[in-house]
């Protein structure tokens, strides 16, 4: 119970650094930080394949992050600071804790959760199945139409990506053929 | 020295002699995913780290090398047609994605099939989705340096 | 109050997400707002002094923490992720087109 609070404040004070550092290879570095954390949380809260794949995931995302920024040469523009867009989101911010703060007294306590649909799956899911791993039980054949979504929804991804950074652009009639 | 493309000498030793067996972890953690933590997620990304780490070291030809584009999507799309064959294997048994494989002997390898295969499928897509999309941005950053 | 923590995080990446100009910045509000979402749902399946949800040989099936969320989650990371590269290609056409990263410089250059 207080390890995990101590890793998510750990982690609140980590994502205010990565958002307010000039430097943005700091920054995406920082973020890192912050996702090697959450699968430290993972691994507390009994989740073995979530930290599995936090941070894999994590590493991915960094090494994608990093080709951006470090092909950037363009120096960083010294604007004046706009208080307006500050002041916005801090309230909008302060609004969602606010709205949040009556709905968590109404959530079931922490460390009791009432598992009406998860009994049967746990009961039953070895016998069912016969994977020992009840989560890739659950994904993979008592809940496999969400894995089919989540396919569709990687593969659109995957494909906007592609179309995106495409390096031949679309011919239109008048120009020729080697531009672009 | 700057002619080869890619990293340093001790970075392009260290990497040669890890990438093996990252890939060798990733195809382990896939096959083992009903029995162990990990499974068809954590094992496709693990395999698309280690040819992205082929790329880092070496530059992005070495590792279209092992892999090209075409065969990358191919291969994904594969993964795609194994997961909803299997899930049309279940009309057999009654309804969709139904066990109908059969669950073998529990705590064995070769047990739970529909999983087994649901692992195998969803690592390839993944995995070679991920590729993908990783070196159409190292591409891109090539272009805009002429 | 550990609910409300990771509140906290989903509010810290809202705030960049609306009040910040870099493009990588907000980028990176959307990951921290993902984490927190994350999190939230692993907090619900938590049991006290629960086990992981993976069997053992010759073990009785009891206090095991809810697989449920943590099915659900393993496949909104992996979204996650290819999401944030589609962001990032967004990212890599603009400045490709305009030369900066600055929301309010692109705006300008429309004209």
């Amino acid at each position: 119970m207080m390890d995990i609070n101590l890793i998510l404040i750990l982690m609140i004070f980590g994502s205010i650094i990565a958002i307010e550092t000039k430097d943005i290879l700091s920054c995406v570095v920082v973020v890192g930080v912050v996702g090697l954390f959450q699968s430290l949380a993972f691994l507390v809260l009994k989740a073995p394949d979530l930290a599995i794949v936090q941070l894999v995931v994590e590493i991915l995302s960094l090494v994608i992050l990093l080709r951006v920024i470090l092909r950037k040469e363009a120096p960083e523009p010294q604007h004046h600071p706009d208080y307006f867009p500050m002041v916005v989101g801090i309230s909008l911010a302060a609004l969602v804790l606010l709205f949040v703060y009556p709905i968590i007294h109404e959530l079931p306590e922490f460390g009791y959760p009432i598992m009406r649909v998860a009994k049967e799956y746990i009961e039953t899911g070895m016998k069912a199945t016969g994977a020992t791993n009840l989560v890739s039980a659950v994904i993979l054949d008592f809940r496999a139409y969400d894995t089919l979504g989540e396919a569709v929804v990687l593969f659109t991804a995957v494909c906007g990506a592609l179309i995106v950074l495409r390096k031949t652009g679309r011919k239109k009639s008048g120009e020729s053929e080697t531009e672009a | 020295m700057n002619k080869e493309p890619g990293m340093t000498l001790i970075v392009k030793t260290v990497t040669r002699l890890t990438v093996g067996i990252i890939l060798m972890y990733g195809i382990y953690i896939v096959l083992h995913g009903h029995l162990s933590p990990g499974g068809g997620f954590a094992g496709g990304v693990i395999i698309a780290l280690s040819f992205v780490h082929l790329m880092l070291a070496y530059g992005k030809e070495a590792a279209l090398k092992k892999i090209s584009l075409p065969v990358a999507s191919v291969l994904e799309s594969i993964g795609a047609i194994m997961f909803i064959s299997i899930a049309f294997l279940g009309l057999l048994g009654g309804y969709f994605f139904f066990h109908t494989l059969g669950t073998g002997e529990p705590f064995s390898l070769f047990s739970a099939y529909t999983v087994l295969f649901s692992n195998i499928s969803i690592s390839l897509k993944v995995g070679c989705g991920l590729f993908l999309v990783l070196v159409s941005i190292a591409l891109a950053g090539k272009e805009k340096k002429k | 109050m550990t609910y409300f923590l990771c509140m906290i995080i989903f509010a810290v990446g809202l705030y960049a997400v609306v009040a910040k100009r870099n493009m990588i910045k907000i980028i990176i509000g959307i990951m921290v707002m993902e984490y927190a979402l994350n999190m939230l749902f692993v907090l619900f399946g938590y049991r006290q002094g629960g086990r992981s949800p993976i069997l053992e040989r010759f073990q009785e099936i009891k206090n095991i923490v809810d697989p449920l969320p943590q099915a659900l989650i393993l496949t909104a990371i992996v979204i996650g992720l290819a999401t944030t590269a589609l962001m990032v290609a967004l990212a890599v056409r603009i400045y490709e087109k305009y030369g900066t990263f600055d929301i309010t410089k692109i705006r300008k250059l429309r004209g």
